[in-house]
């Protein structure tokens, strides 16, 4: 069995422009698909997540309904769900595109909905109280105390979840969407090179994941001063206790 | 059947297609494809994790490399590239006797639980791995203080400590494992989800066959979640709170 990596150098423009980034006559694209729906389904993840910690029961059950619904059911599942709901509801096939991105922006959104709510639940009662006594109202007390600290404690599931949904853009191929996986299939039919071909796109989601996680590793670093003191901090702290 | 209004549109609901025709041995057989396939994988996939989780903890440094290039390089790309990849690329890479027993054995289920597999096993030993650097070195220090040798700590004390911290992360990976299976049905394994659609081609009735997969797919993920959750309250040590990487799925 011969390699015949060229495959990948005359298919380039199809994959990476068209397939990839999403130009060209086909729509799609997994970039175009991932960036939209990390930000909508984020959105809506923090409501979500805010629902489910409301004490009033008709917004807290439908929110641990929606959540607990949606981490049942497999992604490919809810991607058929809208894919046959769509038409349904507005009367007309829409373009596969924005099947996909509704499709998992409301799965998505379960997911960090519930990373939401567990980075809020992670800030201790103690600094609510305190800003309570300390005068401040309750929008400040969320605004000034609890979510700064809470999104700082959610950063690394948050981007473990948005790598899972870059990752999850892939299943668009399933209904037809021109993506890069779509495309290398593409390509690997026609050139019959599916060795070649699905080993070189795994390699460019990998890039991308892989840069995520450590984009992510760097931002926490960074935004726990307390964790992971820098030499500089560590040695201004040890003068300032020697001082005192 | 009458016409129900659905949605805002006419729809014609006939539930009885999901068990007239033959297609209530389509779901059995399904659900029976998902579960052989699932439980396959998972113990494959276990194996590998606690492989790979062993070996990124040996002196030997091209071990430790070979490791956690596998468990970086499988577990952050997509399943689906790696069915397509185990099905349409890697047997050609076999030797001819493979091949010929792929072919009678059928290459679809076996690429997809060689999927599944390395791509679930990856992703479990990060599991066991933060497992393990959650118990806390101490732990081992003052088991050997009171006496124990290092075999009877490890025997006594820290597995039986890792084992429950590990529980309910990996009840929440081995429940990924099951609705990732049903990505099998790209390559064509007759699983849940392929069944279901199956129904909706033959019948064109979309609702009541996604509506079966869908409640199929709840009630085994919900109920292996219910029995885990008492298996892990039954064996909690008190005093010891632990619930770690729920939501990632």
């Amino acid at each position: 069995m011969s390699f015949e990596w060229s495959v990948i150098a005359n298919n380039w423009k199809f994959l990476i422009v068209q397939g990839f980034l999403g130009f060209g006559a086909f729509g799609g694209g997994t970039l175009r698909l991932a960036i939209p729906a990390i930000v909508l389904g984020f959105i809506l993840g923090v409501v979500i997540g805010l629902c489910r910690l409301a004490h009033r029961p008709w917004i807290h059950y439908p929110a641990v309904v929606y959540v607990e619904f949606f981490r049942g059911v497999p992604l490919v599942m809810v991607i058929f769900w809208f894919w046959f709901l769509i038409p349904q509801i507005t009367g007309q096939r829409l373009p596969e595109y924005t099947v996909a991105l509704t499709a998992f922006v409301v799965f998505e959104a379960a997911y960090l909905g519930e990373i939401v709510r567990a980075g809020i639940q992670s800030v201790p009662r103690g600094q609510i109280e305190a800003a309570t006594a300390g005068g401040l109202s309750y929008g400040h007390t969320m605004l000034h105390v609890v979510l700064p600290q809470a999104i700082r404690n959610m950063i690394p599931s948050l981007v473990t979840q948005f790598i899972v949904l870059f990752k999850d853009t892939s299943l668009a191929s399933i209904i037809g969407m021109m993506d890069l996986t779509k495309a290398a299939q593409t390509v690997s039919q026609r050139e019959i090179r599916p060795f070649e071909m699905f080993l070189f796109i795994a390699v460019v989601y990998w890039i991308c994941t892989y840069s995520m996680s450590c984009f992510s590793q760097w931002l926490e670093v960074k935004m726990s001063p307390e964790r992971a003191p820098s030499k500089r901090a560590a040695l201004r702290q040890a003068a300032e206790t020697a001082v005192a | 059947m009458p016409l129900t209004v659905f949605l805002g549109m006419q729809y014609d609901f006939q539930w009885s297609v999901l068990w007239t025709g033959g297609r209530g041995e389509w779901l059995i057989q399904g659900i029976w494809t998902t579960l052989r396939l699932s439980a396959l994988s998972w113990l494959f996939a276990s194996f590998l994790g606690i492989l790979a989780g062993a070996l990124r903890t040996v002196p030997f440094a091209p071990l430790r490399a070979l490791a956690a290039f596998y468990v970086e390089f499988f577990r952050n790309v997509p399943l689906l590239v790696w069915l397509f990849f185990w099905y349409f690329g890697a047997p050609q890479m076999l030797p001819r006797a493979a091949q010929d027993w792929l072919n009678v054995h059928g290459p679809e289920f076996w690429s997809a639980v060689v999927g599944l597999s390395v791509y679930h096993g990856a992703r479990m030993s990060e599991v066991i791995r933060a497992g393990i650097q959650s118990i806390p070195k101490t732990l081992l220090e003052a088991s050997i203080a009171t006496g124990l040798s290092v075999g009877q700590a490890y025997r006594l004390i820290i597995i039986p400590v890792a084992l429950r911290l590990i529980i309910p992360p990996a009840t929440n990976e081995s429940l990924n494992l099951l609705k990732n299976s049903s990505l099998a049905l790209t390559i064509g394994v007759a699983e849940l989800t392929f069944m279901s659609r199956q129904i909706e081609t033959y019948t064109a009735k979309a609702f009541e066959a996604l509506t079966a997969g869908t409640l199929i797919y709840l009630a085994m993920c919900l109920g292996i979640a219910f029995f885990m959750g008492q298996v892990e309250r039954y064996f909690r040590i008190p005093g010891l709170i632990v619930r770690v990487g729920r939501a990632e799925h």
